[in-house]
């Protein structure tokens, strides 16, 4: 019998460990919440892994405003502090954290993923616990096309108008153009976002000779094949939506192989990797952002608020906010509107899940570019810019000029539709009419 | 220590019961660790043959997707278990044919290499599968009825529990039996147990068929429990983890991947909270203090105690 000591003592350091989660699991969301002591927010992003280029600058923006909204007195009067998770191990390592962080740290609201997996593995779980919950940076269009979900909003554009825009813009920019070819990663976002392309050009200007589809494994760091066929293929037009440490390699080698010289290059995904490639990046390519936050933004909404989060930023990092870091400002600021709003509706009072998420729907919040509207579905409006990459004294890294404002609504899918069948409704006359030029340059 | 494991699993099973009564996270951390402890269970097996396998995540990809692709059609879970079971079993009996046939570093980089291959199946096929974004598991009934999702949750936790008491029992029998003592026989020489008249390929094959069988089970519940599965889940460092639990349960017992398993989760989900950019090297030095202090595992940490006490 001597070995139940040894058991008792587990059972009883499981015990401990259950008992002390119950004992953190104080604010409780239950009907009448009283104002808690301090705001929690759970944010899943990559903290490790090629992801992690993305998933540290949004930490670091999410740190950056959090104290910034703590120094101006909270949300609400209630200070906020995040709780982070990785999203490198997996979908059962996160999909346990978002509980644990739910039901055991008790956060009030939690801000979800970079990976479009993850967020396909959240959403259903944030109906489930009842637990809203911003989408803060994938882009896949099947969250909201392919089910409901009450709890869940996304305060950022997402892949059909981030795909579609640099398309129109190519129409406009190169009417002319007949041959294509891709270079995308193989995965999701690789294939998808291959599919809303080809199905939108399709509709828009028939006729173009796709002459290569190259996919090259995920995370390649050597791309002389596709390289090779491309400069023998010599397409008009060569489309990747390729981001990252890859998308910078393969800039790289096709700029010592002068295969921008041959084609133009269309890079919707751009932005992020534009600081890492400094002078490298070759002049006159399209490139997007994600959005509209671009560095050199010629009419911002609030120019000095673009200035102060951009100049914060360097400060704190010594390094240029790229999109992740808009997009999780994007999502504090949704937050902070959502919280405003509920607290109005109410009197005063601290809003429960249900009614900070009745909040979100329909919320309008102001960036330092533009405002963004959240749809009745929880898609958020976000406007897209692209141009033509050039280099100038102002920044060590390439910036769009020429640049041309998509406004999100004649971008977006309608409520109710699926993208792929809404583009391929679409007539070639919207390449005139959805974009409005910005700027003299 | 060997008459008490029966009473020493139930009171686990016990404990974890009131661990995950008292908070509702624990219960699904402790079902994903049931079900790792399962597949570490069969690659306990082939450790007893001194076969490492690093591909087991192609037999819990495999059940798991299962159950994905047939959740819509049959609805159930306790019928997609069992169907994700048998799939997987008949997987395991093809490939054991064939990799059965090796040994020591051969077997384990040709069972790495099929999983891998699965792995970029399960993301090429982009159509089918969804590539990297992954399958939505739907909320499974159970016996027929629609539970809503907590009492769904306990029901997959109670059923991962049986289980894997079930696994233990059999496993426990398996390795008493001549064909799981032949498996010992392999690892020191083969040979002799040709000699003694055991083929000992189907010593091998019988155990890996078993432990494809307890990963296929051990895939079913994680898609059942996590509702969603990605290609993740075939890759090899889902191997590599497996592998892991095992050694640092320790092959000496069948309860020891189960205790490693749960081990390696609570790690992983303390770490996680207390460290989110280091839980790594946080499961890594538990890993490394494991191997350099406790080569018998966690088990045999547990068995080298009961033993002193007893001596003295």
């Amino acid at each position: 019998m001597a070995e139940f000591p040894s058991l008792t003592r587990r059972a009883a350091l499981l015990g401990a460990a259950a008992s002390g989660s119950l004992l953190m699991a104080g604010s409780g969301a239950e009907a009448q919440p009283q104002r808690p002591s301090e705001l929690k927010i759970g944010i899943t992003t990559f903290l490790s892994g090629p992801a992690s280029v993305f998933g540290v600058p949004g930490r670091q923006a999410a740190d950056m405003l959090i104290e910034e909204i703590n120094r101006e007195g909270g949300i609400g009067g209630v200070p906020l502090r995040a709780f982070y998770v990785d999203e490198a191990p997996g979908t059962d390592h996160l999909v346990g954290e978002y509980r644990r962080l739910v039901q055991s740290e008790g956060v009030h609201v939690m801000f979800a993923s970079i990976s479009s997996g993850s967020c396909l593995a959240c959403t259903p779980l944030s109906d489930e616990l009842r637990k809203t919950t911003v989408l803060w940076d994938c882009g896949t269009q099947r969250i909201f096309e392919e089910a409901r979900h009450p709890f869940a909003f996304r305060t950022q554009g997402y892949g059909t108008p981030e795909i579609l825009a640099p398309l129109l813009y190519l129409l406009q920019h190169r009417p002319d153009f007949r041959t294509l070819a891709v270079i995308n990663q193989d995965y999701a976002w690789g294939r998808d976002s291959w599919e809303l392309w080809k199905t939108a050009m399709d509709a828009l200007k028939p006729g173009v000779r796709v002459v290569a589809e190259l996919f090259p494994r995920f995370n390649s760091t050597d791309f002389s094949t596709e390289i090779t066929r491309m400069l023998a293929l010599r397409p008009d037009v060569i489309l990747s939506t390729s981001w990252g440490g890859e998308l910078v390699t393969l800039i790289r080698q096709a700029s010592e192989r002068r295969l921008f010289e041959r084609s133009l290059f269309v890079l919707p995904v751009a932005e992020a990797s534009l600081p890492q490639l400094g002078r490298t990046m070759p002049a006159g390519q399209i490139i997007g952002a994600r959005g509209d936050h671009w560095i050199n933004h010629p009419e911002p909404r609030d120019p000095q608020a673009l200035r102060r989060f951009v100049e914060g930023y360097r400060q704190r990092t010594n390094e240029w906010p790229i999109y992740p870091c808009h997009h999780m400002a994007q999502a504090m600021w949704a937050l902070r509107a959502a919280y405003k709003r509920a607290i109005e509706a109410k009197g005063g009072g601290w809003p429960n899940d249900q009614e900070l998420a009745q909040a979100f729907r329909g919320l309008e919040f102001p960036t330092p570019t533009a405002t963004i509207t959240i749809r009745e579905d929880g898609q958020g409006l976000e406007d897209q810019i692209v141009g033509l990459s050039s280099h100038g004294d102002r920044f060590p890294y390439a910036v769009p000029e020429k640049m041309i404002l998509y406004p999100a609504a004649n971008v977006s899918t309608p409520v109710g539709q699926k993208s792929t069948d809404w583009l391929r409704t679409l007539k070639p006359e919207m390449v005139q009419q959805a974009g409005r030029p910005l700027g003299a340059g | 220590m060997r008459r008490a494991e029966p009473l020493l699993a139930l009171a686990a099973a016990a404990a974890m019961v009131v661990a995950a009564l008292a908070a509702p996270w624990l219960k699904f951390v402790l079902t994903i660790a049931l079900a790792k402890g399962m597949a570490a269970l069969g690659i306990m097996l082939l450790l007893r043959a001194g076969q490492v396998s690093f591909g087991h995540a192609l037999y819990v990809s495999f059940g798991a997707y299962t159950v994905a692709f047939l959740a819509p059609t049959l609805r159930d879970s306790l019928l997609l278990l069992p169907v994700a079971a048998a799939m997987a079993t008949a997987l395991g009996l093809v490939v054991g044919l064939f990799v059965s046939r090796y040994r020591q570093i051969f077997f384990g980089m040709l069972n790495l290499a099929l999983s891998m291959v699965f792995f970029s199946l399960l993301e090429k096929l982009y159509h089918i599968t969804h590539g990297t974004d992954g399958i939505r598991v739907a909320l499974p009934t159970m016996l027929g009825q629609a539970l809503e999702r907590t009492s769904f949750e306990w029901a997959i936790f109670g059923v991962a529990l049986a289980l894997a008491l079930l696994f233990g029992w059999f496993a426990r029998a398996y390795l008493d039996a001549p064909m799981g003592q032949a498996l010992a026989g392999i690892k020191t020489r083969e040979t002799r147990l040709e000699f003694m008249g055991v083929p000992a390929r189907h010593v091998l094959l019988s155990a890996y068929v078993l432990s494809a069988l307890m990963a296929g089970c051990g895939g079913a519940i994680i898609a059942m429990t996590t509702r969603h599965v990605t290609p993740l889940l075939a890759y090899w460092t889902a191997s590599g983890e497996l592998v892991f639990i095992a050694i640092l349960g320790g092959a000496g017992g069948v309860i020891g991947p189960f205790l490693g398993a749960v081990t390696y989760e609570l790690v992983r989900v303390y770490a996680a909270a207390i460290l989110a950019e280091a839980w790594q090297a946080i499961l890594g030095t538990v890993l490394l203090l494991v191997i350099l202090f406790a080569p018998g595992g966690l088990w045999g940490m547990l068995a080298a105690l009961f033993r002193r006490r007893r001596a003295a």
